[in-house]
């Protein structure tokens, strides 16, 4: 008894996390058919477990392009998704610790000059004014008032959900597990309960998108990381900005219900859908927060978490055409930085399906980058 | 054999029955177990002791006709003292590669505790289904209010209504009358008729059944009011809502009230899983426990191989049902690692343990949870209490955002997001879950476990564990 349903539509996307999502809101905005398949719930997986960090500062610059195009976005969020998401422009305060760390911060301020970010170095005496809750250690730090924080769990699930409001077919609990192409068009297979034929393929599948990029000849370094999240208790508000740290560690912010959101270190996976946080990087994560904010001591962690998060070695993500197969895009390896940038890149896949370029520059984000010294790929015959 | 029980490192969680058998299997084979134990005395919830310093009352005062069994338990342990490492006060908040972490309340410490055979025997808490009031001063879960009884020596009021369904609802009541309470009445979900029709089922073990009848004709013979086949209202609160006043249900044809100072209320008990939930055991759905549980065969093995599954933890079942398991779950540990057992004594506890199930569904089937408590939760009823996450809250997060699984209900809603993490709300969301959807509980789910298993401490998470099993 096979009840398979077949269905033909524009562009078939593989993965409902924040860039298939708003890739496919991107694509009903412009009129294109889209079906989207997501073998678990729309933003369950990184896009829904993430720190919520919404910050341009630090980027490296070939991403800022891309960063202010999603800022712009997020401005709109309410109109865009038709929930707040609790984004809010709280600002973003990256710490220096040693003089280094604050010519490190002031270098990027004038590398990133021509971008708009408006960042703020702040240290000795105003730093203590400004934030008397920050533990001696820090010693400076670059503020970027205009970036913030977001609350993942509800974003992410809201973009797809905003997709389907305005069209998209959307299927969750579907993995997709064959792709092909015929030359003509995709065919995307979930089980024996449904299969999908479309012309365009975004390949948006997260830390699982290496097995859908090898399929078309592109094996890329893909690797899996565990970002280790904890969090607090409610406690009296005391700070609004998302902490960061100049050279990692890590990061932290408060909600408005009281609650420390803190991250930093790695965690450690179940399998490959499934990871959790490490006993030795909860030890170092909760020690660091101490350090950072000293009022943090006696507060309790009440839960920590992590999520599986698709890395590539330069920590930069696939963002554009294939190399071998026309009609197919790929968005993924975000390298535990997506969830700001998602937006934009869903929207960057949108135009390049539609006009075959994007109004964004992405060059650097090439899949060509892992085979450079390869010879130029063989290109499927006829493209649609 | 004593080579190989030399190298045999088990590790027992929860010091109640079923852990207290446990150990004493083992020692009697000649093992040294670790037994950790978040409270400070051994005995579980059950035949929980008093503080050493409160003055002593006697085991009949304290446990009445579990009196028997809970000397026997408490002089089992204490007889194994000297051949345990018992780490009572210690929260076993994490498990990770084969180590536990457990943190220290008396010294507040943590440290690393490494096991190559691990039994669970971590028990059980209430099970809570809410009724609006039920965060006014004055509202007891059941357990919370024997344990008062118990480990306090004090009552939670003076003129004290018990509501709710399942066996502790008679028993507690009969503690608090015997104890010289005034308990008002006893108000029980469950219909006599759920209770006539299990009659058969639970003369399975005709003695705690026979406990059971004493209890109801001795709270009648005193004259408290017992009404079954009640549906809780509301607990009422007095003028400046600052306290209980009284309570509100509906008796099948009107609304009554009465007027009281404090409320137990309860619905039988629900296992502490997050412990095996971290180890990696497979979760099933039990239906007679309406709860997805860890798998464990007959002998208490779980799906995760060194790690063994005993007691209420894994499904209630009683306190006899824990001891035997315990005891039971200990020789499959040291078959599994080729110590010789008592292979008959092994089968009859699988027996005992098999006979018991059958007087466990009469139980269910006698105090069963009231199935339309979920259609009757008004929409401002709190469910979450650390939250403050409301039965309409949780309607809404599912007719809008399609929420059909507990973890994504937990995801938008924030229901189970506080301190508890779920434990003490989680079955109510899910049953709300589960009536709003019209999905079967079955299929809602279950929230995910992370550590800590309870909140702990910042500045303890962070301090540098202490390795190894030592002294
Ligand atoms: C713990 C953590 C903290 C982070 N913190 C931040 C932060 O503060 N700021 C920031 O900008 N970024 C952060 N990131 C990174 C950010 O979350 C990710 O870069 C971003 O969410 C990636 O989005 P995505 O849509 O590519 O991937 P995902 O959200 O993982 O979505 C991919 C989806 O594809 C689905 N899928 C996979 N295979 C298949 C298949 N075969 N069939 C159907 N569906 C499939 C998956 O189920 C998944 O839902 C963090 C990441 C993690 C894990
Ligand atoms: C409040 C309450 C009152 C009860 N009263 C009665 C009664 O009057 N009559 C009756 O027949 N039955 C009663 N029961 C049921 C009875 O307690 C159980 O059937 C029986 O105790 C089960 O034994 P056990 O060994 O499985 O677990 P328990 O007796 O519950 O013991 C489990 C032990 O594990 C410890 N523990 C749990 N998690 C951890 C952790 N993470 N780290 C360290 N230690 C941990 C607990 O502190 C506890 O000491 C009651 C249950 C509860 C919850």
């Amino acid at each position: 008894m096979t009840g398979r349903k077949t269905l033909r539509t524009d562009v078939a996307i593989v993965g409902g996390g924040i860039v298939g999502a708003s890739a496919a809101l991107a694509l009903r905005q412009m009129g294109i058919g889209v079906v989207l398949l997501e073998r678990d719930l729309c933003g369950s997986r990184s896009s829904g477990v993430n720190y919520g960090g919404v910050r341009r500062q630090g980027r490296p610059i070939n991403q800022l392009p891309l960063a202010q195009r999603a800022h712009r976005i997020w401005g709109r969020l309410r109109e865009t998704i038709g929930a707040d998401g609790e984004y809010l422009r709280s600002g973003h305060f990256k710490i220096a610790r040693s003089e280094a760390d604050m010519a490190s911060l002031e270098r990027y301020r004038a590398q990133s000059r021509d971008f708009d970010l408006g960042l703020e170095l702040i240290s000795d005496a105003r730093l203590r004014e400004r934030c008397p809750w920050l533990g001696t250690r820090a010693i400076g730090g670059s503020l970027c008032a205009e970036d913030g924080q977001a609350n993942p769990r509800l974003v992410s699930p809201a973009f797809a959900l905003a997709a389907q409001r305005a069209g998209a077919q959307i299927f969750e609990r579907h993995k997709v597990d064959e792709v092909a192409h015929d030359g003509q068009a995709f065919m995307l297979r979930s089980g024996n309960a449904l299969e999908v034929h479309a012309p365009a393929l975004l390949n948006c599948a997260g830390a699982w998108s290496g097995p859908i990029a090898s399929e078309f000849g592109e094996a890329v370094p893909l690797r899996s990381s565990h970002p280790v999240m904890a969090v607090t208790e409610p406690v009296p508000h005391f700070m609004d900005w998302s902490l960061g740290v100049e050279g990692g560690g890590i990061y932290c912010r408060q909600v408005a219900r009281g609650n420390l959101v803190l991250g930093g270190g790695r965690g450690i996976a179940l399998d490959a859908d499934r990871a959790r946080a490490d006993r030795d990087a909860i030890a170092t994560l909760a020690a660091q927060a101490v350090e950072l904010l000293p009022t943090l001591r006696h507060a309790h962690f009440i839960r920590t978490w992590s999520g599986t998060e698709g890395n590539l070695p330069d920590h930069q993500p696939v963002l554009g055409p294939s190399r071998t197969t026309p009609g197919l895009f790929h968005g993924f390896g975000f390298s535990g930085a997506g969830f700001q940038i998602g937006p934009a890149a869903g929207e960057v896949l949108a135009e390049l399906v539609r006009d075959g370029r994007s109004s964004t520059p992405i060059e650097s984000f090439s899949i060509e980058r892992f085979f450079a010294e390869e010879e130029a790929p063989t290109i499927t015959p006829t493209s649609p | 054999m004593t080579a190989s029980s030399a190298a045999l490192q088990p590790v027992i969680v929860g010091a109640g029955p079923a852990g207290v058998r446990a150990a004493q299997a083992l020692v009697a084979h000649r093992l040294r177990p670790v037994v950790i134990d978040e409270a400070s005395r051994a005995g579980g919830q059950i035949y929980r002791r008093p503080p050493a310093s409160l003055a002593q009352r006697s085991a009949r005062a304290l446990y009445g006709f579990e009196a028997g069994r809970a000397d026997a338990v408490h002089a089992a342990f204490d007889a194994l003292r000297e051949h345990i490492d018992y780490r009572p006060d210690s929260l076993v908040w994490n498990a990770q590669g084969g180590r536990l972490d457990v943190l220290h309340g008396p010294t507040r410490s943590t440290a690393n505790v490494p096991y190559g055979q691990l039994i669970v025997a971590t028990g059980a808490t209430d099970r809570v289904l809410p009724v609006p009031g039920w965060t006014l001063p004055g509202v007891y879960t059941l357990g919370g209010a024997q344990v008062a009884l118990k480990f306090q020596g004090c009552a939670i009021g003076e003129r004290v209504v018990f509501m709710g369904t399942g066996p502790l609802l008679y028993l507690v009541a009969y503690q608090y009358a015997k104890a010289g309470a005034k308990v008002i009445a006893v108000l029980d979900t469950a219909r006599l008729a759920d209770q006539l029709a299990a009659a058969p089922a639970m003369l399975r073990q005709p003695a705690v059944f026979a406990k059971g009848v004493y209890y109801v004709a001795w709270l009648r013979a005193h004259g408290v009011a017992l009404h079954s086949g009640v549906r809780p209202m509301r607990v009422l609160g007095d003028a400046q809502e600052s306290r209980v006043a009284g309570v509100a249900w509906h008796d099948g044809r009107e609304e009554r009230t009465l007027a009281c100072d404090a409320v137990g209320v309860g619905y039988a008990l629900r296992s502490e899983t997050q412990l095996a939930d971290l180890l990696g055991c497979r979760f099933e759905f039990a239906p007679l426990h309406r709860a997805h549980l860890p798998v464990r065969d007959a002998a208490g093995r779980s799906s995760v191989r060194g790690v063994y599954l005993a007691g209420d933890g894994a499904g209630i079942m009683g306190a006899d049902a824990a001891e035997w398991a315990g005891e039971r779950a200990a020789l499959a540990l040291l078959t599994d690692h080729g110590v010789a057992v008592d292979a008959a004594r092994a089968e009859a506890l699988e027996r005992k343990l098999h006979k018991l199930g059958g007087f466990r569904e009469g139980l269910e089937r006698a105090f069963p949870l009231p199935s339309d408590w979920a259609a009757h939760a008004p929409d401002e009823l709190v469910v979450c209490r650390c939250e403050n996450v409301t039965a309409g809250t949780l309607r809404q997060t599912v007719a809008v955002n399609g929420a059909d699984e507990m973890n994504r209900l937990k995801a938008l809603s924030r229901v189970g997001m506080g301190r508890c993490q779920g434990r003490m709300c989680g079955a109510a969301a899910a049953e709300i879950l589960a009536h709003a959807t019209g999905l079967p509980l079955q299929q809602v789910g279950r929230l995910r476990g992370q550590a800590p298993i309870k909140p702990i401490p910042i500045h303890l998470a962070a301090a540098p564990s202490t390795g190894g099993a030592g002294e």
